[in-house]
């Protein structure tokens, strides 16, 4: 085992100033929103790593960073042991074919005047393969009829839709498959055959997958191994069932009171306490102390460096 | 209508979308009595002038035919000393008023067709370069896009105009007048474009699929031609029926001042001009019917490209 995809220190900064004539007017200074900070990770090939957090915890763009949509502002991203953010052009390229993503809504990530054909053939077509059966092939293995291939994408529901993305991410034959959210636009029924669909097609095809996703009950039965992101910080990252069993990190212990549960149902639930704090203009020190219940002095000054606890890495001055 | 609705055709390049869609907008047609009469008013009147050399019964440009003693004949009335009858009667020169209406139709058409088509490809490719590729190169175009809107667009073409008289030789003034007309009236009017299709381009870009193309490694042009203009072209479609109505009557205006189609080769407007110069004399005819086919022409276009602009719109459907 090898890790396929590495992340060190990676940040990324997002420009949220205004315009650059109102700034002048208004004297206000360039303003900076920290979407990714100091993330390091690895994953594994042939696994499935989850990415949790709350909306705006920066999950999503790292997503974006590896799949190479976004520009990293700094650190080292590799896959496969090529460096993408600094690497040499024809050696990025080719590791980018290894590579592909499945997007959050399905009904934004299908161009609505292509076929469905040229859909899933597409990642093949634009590097100058042979399409020709591909996409009829890819339809029946990812459980729609070869004969869809001839339709538009408003022909089909949502979960269909999925299909054909996975459809498409699978085309090219990639080692890697960023999954951006993939069953949060979709009905409970229809989820879990989009995951199990993903599973299937994992073990089949030797996949690895960055998991990103804020449905605990999802990544439990998807991930091998979890992150935890707060405010773009990794906070904590375990194995499955280390992290499930024996959450270290405040925050993932606020994350895994709050999530519905069907074996607890009708239970009182302390609501989490606070909201993500505004990531221009981050708390000084850790950046949970303004909701976290341990938080000391020490939280407020000083950022927590990642320790290893068993095998659970975390931030957090307190955590044991 | 032919015309325009090739040029629609193939714009959309055709088979990619859905039958239903096509249907819709059928269903919609069928529907809306404004739209059927104007679309009935709008074939008529291309018809015509497209068929004029057949159906005009005299040819207003060929001096040889004229017949000076058949000025001013009211319409529908013998001429007092030729006794030959005109429909809408003749111009001060004996031109037949119907055959010149006709001929004018064309190249007010012909121009109004060209110009739009100009203002169409320069506002799009503009347009979705700067909504595609943003930061300097979308503050250029939209900013040269601001600062032409704050002038009347007229005003625009009778620079563009009058710049490009300037710069072509005397003996070429008046073959070239037609063109240069096209060209002042499309760049004139391509901003609109330019702002439509940028913000749609905007929209389209933040959507995945877009997303997508990059992540396998398609080009940004490559994008913008084969996934975000199939997306933006509805309301292009809308833009250019509507532009094409204030085209002909930008074209019209800039002939009634002067500085359009000469009177050799006159357009509505060119028509118009040489009618009113009677109007107060009592020969009414020769004014009037230039001014009610521009009026019937512009009015079906415009009510036509409304309807158009309905339909198309999901959110009132």
């Amino acid at each position: 085992m090898s890790a396929l995809i590495r992340l060190e220190h990676l940040t990324r900064d997002f420009d949220v100033s205004k315009p650059w004539l109102n700034r002048v007017i208004e004297r206000l200074p360039k303003a900076t929103l920290r979407a990714v900070a100091d993330v390091s990770l690895e994953v594994e090939e042939n696994s499935v790593y989850a990415l949790v957090g709350e909306s705006g915890s920066g999950k999503s763009t790292i997503g974006r960073i590896i799949a190479g949509l976004v520009p990293a502002s700094d650190g080292v991203v590799e896959i496969d042991g090529v460096d993408i953010v600094s690497g040499d052009a024809a050696r990025i390229a080719e590791v980018r074919r290894e590579l592909q993503m499945i997007f959050q809504d399905p009904y934004a990530s299908l161009n609505p005047r292509w076929k469905v054909r040229d859909i899933i053939a597409e990642p093949v077509a634009v590097r100058g393969g042979d399409v020709s059966g591909l996409a009829e092939r890819l339809l029946e293995q990812v459980g729609l009829s070869a004969a869809d291939a001839g339709k538009f994408p408003h022909e089909f529901s949502g979960g269909q839709r999925q299909r054909i993305c996975i459809a498409r991410a699978l085309a090219s034959n990639p080692k890697i498959i960023i999954c951006d959210e993939p069953t949060s636009a979709l009905d409970v029924s229809v989820q879990s055959q989009v995951l199990n669909l993903m599973s299937d097609l994992r073990e089949e095809m030797g996949l690895t997958y960055l998991f990103i996703s804020h449905d605990l009950t999802v990544v439990q039965h998807m991930a091998d191994r979890i992150g935890v992101l707060y405010l773009g910080a990794l906070v904590e990252e375990a194995p499955r069932d280390r992290l499930f069993a024996a959450p270290k990190h405040p925050y993932t212990q606020m994350l895994f009171d709050a999530a519905p549960r069907m074996d607890a149902f009708g239970r009182e639930v302390d609501p989490p306490k606070g909201e993500i704090p505004d990531a221009i203009n981050p708390p000084p020190g850790c950046p949970y102390h303004p909701r976290c219940p341990l938080a000391t002095e020490r939280c407020r000054s000083e950022v927590p460096q990642p320790r290893m606890i068993g095998e659970t890495r975390v931030r957090c001055h307190h955590a044991e | 209508m032919s015309d325009h609705q090739a040029e629609i055709e193939t714009r959309r390049t055709p088979g990619r979308l859905a039958r239903a869609w096509d249907s819709d907008l059928a269903y919609s047609f069928r529907h809306a009595p404004v739209a059927m009469v104007s679309a009935a008013v709008v074939l008529i009147l291309v018809l015509s002038a497209l068929l004029a050399p057949w159906i005009a019964p005299y040819d207003p440009f060929d001096p040889g035919s004229l017949n000076l003693m058949n000025g001013f004949t009211p319409p529908g009335q013998p001429n007092a000393f030729t006794q030959e009858t005109f429909v809408l009667g003749t111009d001060d020169q004996g031109r037949d008023v119907f055959s010149t209406i006709l001929f004018g139709m064309r190249i007010s058409l012909f121009v109004g067709f060209s110009a739009v088509l100009l203002a169409m490809v320069i506002g799009v490719v503009l347009g979705l370069l700067a909504g595609y590729l943003g930061g300097w190169v979308e503050s250029v175009i939209m900013r040269v896009a601001d600062i032409q809107l704050t002038f009347p667009a007229i005003l625009v073409a009778m620079l563009i105009f009058g710049i490009a008289k300037g710069i072509t030789p005397p003996a070429y003034r008046d073959q070239m007048a037609i063109w240069v007309l096209i060209l002042a009236i499309g760049l004139s009017d391509w901003v609109q474009f330019a702002r439509v299709v940028r913000g749609a381009t905007l929209v389209e870009k933040s959507r995945d699929y877009v997303q997508a193309a990059r992540l396998v490694g398609r080009r940004p042009f490559s994008i913008m031609i084969r996934h975000i203009l199939p997306n933006v072209l509805n309301p292009v479609l809308v833009i250019a029926t509507i532009s094409l109505a204030l085209a002909i009557i930008a074209e019209a205006t800039l002939s009634f001042l002067g500085v359009g189609a000469p009177p050799t080769k006159p357009s509505l407007g060119t028509l118009i001009r040489i009618g009113q110069g009677f109007m107060f004399s009592g020969e009414w005819w020769i004014l009037l019917f230039p001014a009610l086919t521009l009026l019937a022409l512009a009015l079906s276009i415009n009510l036509l490209g409304d309807w158009l602009r309905d339909a198309l719109n999901p959110r009132l459907r």
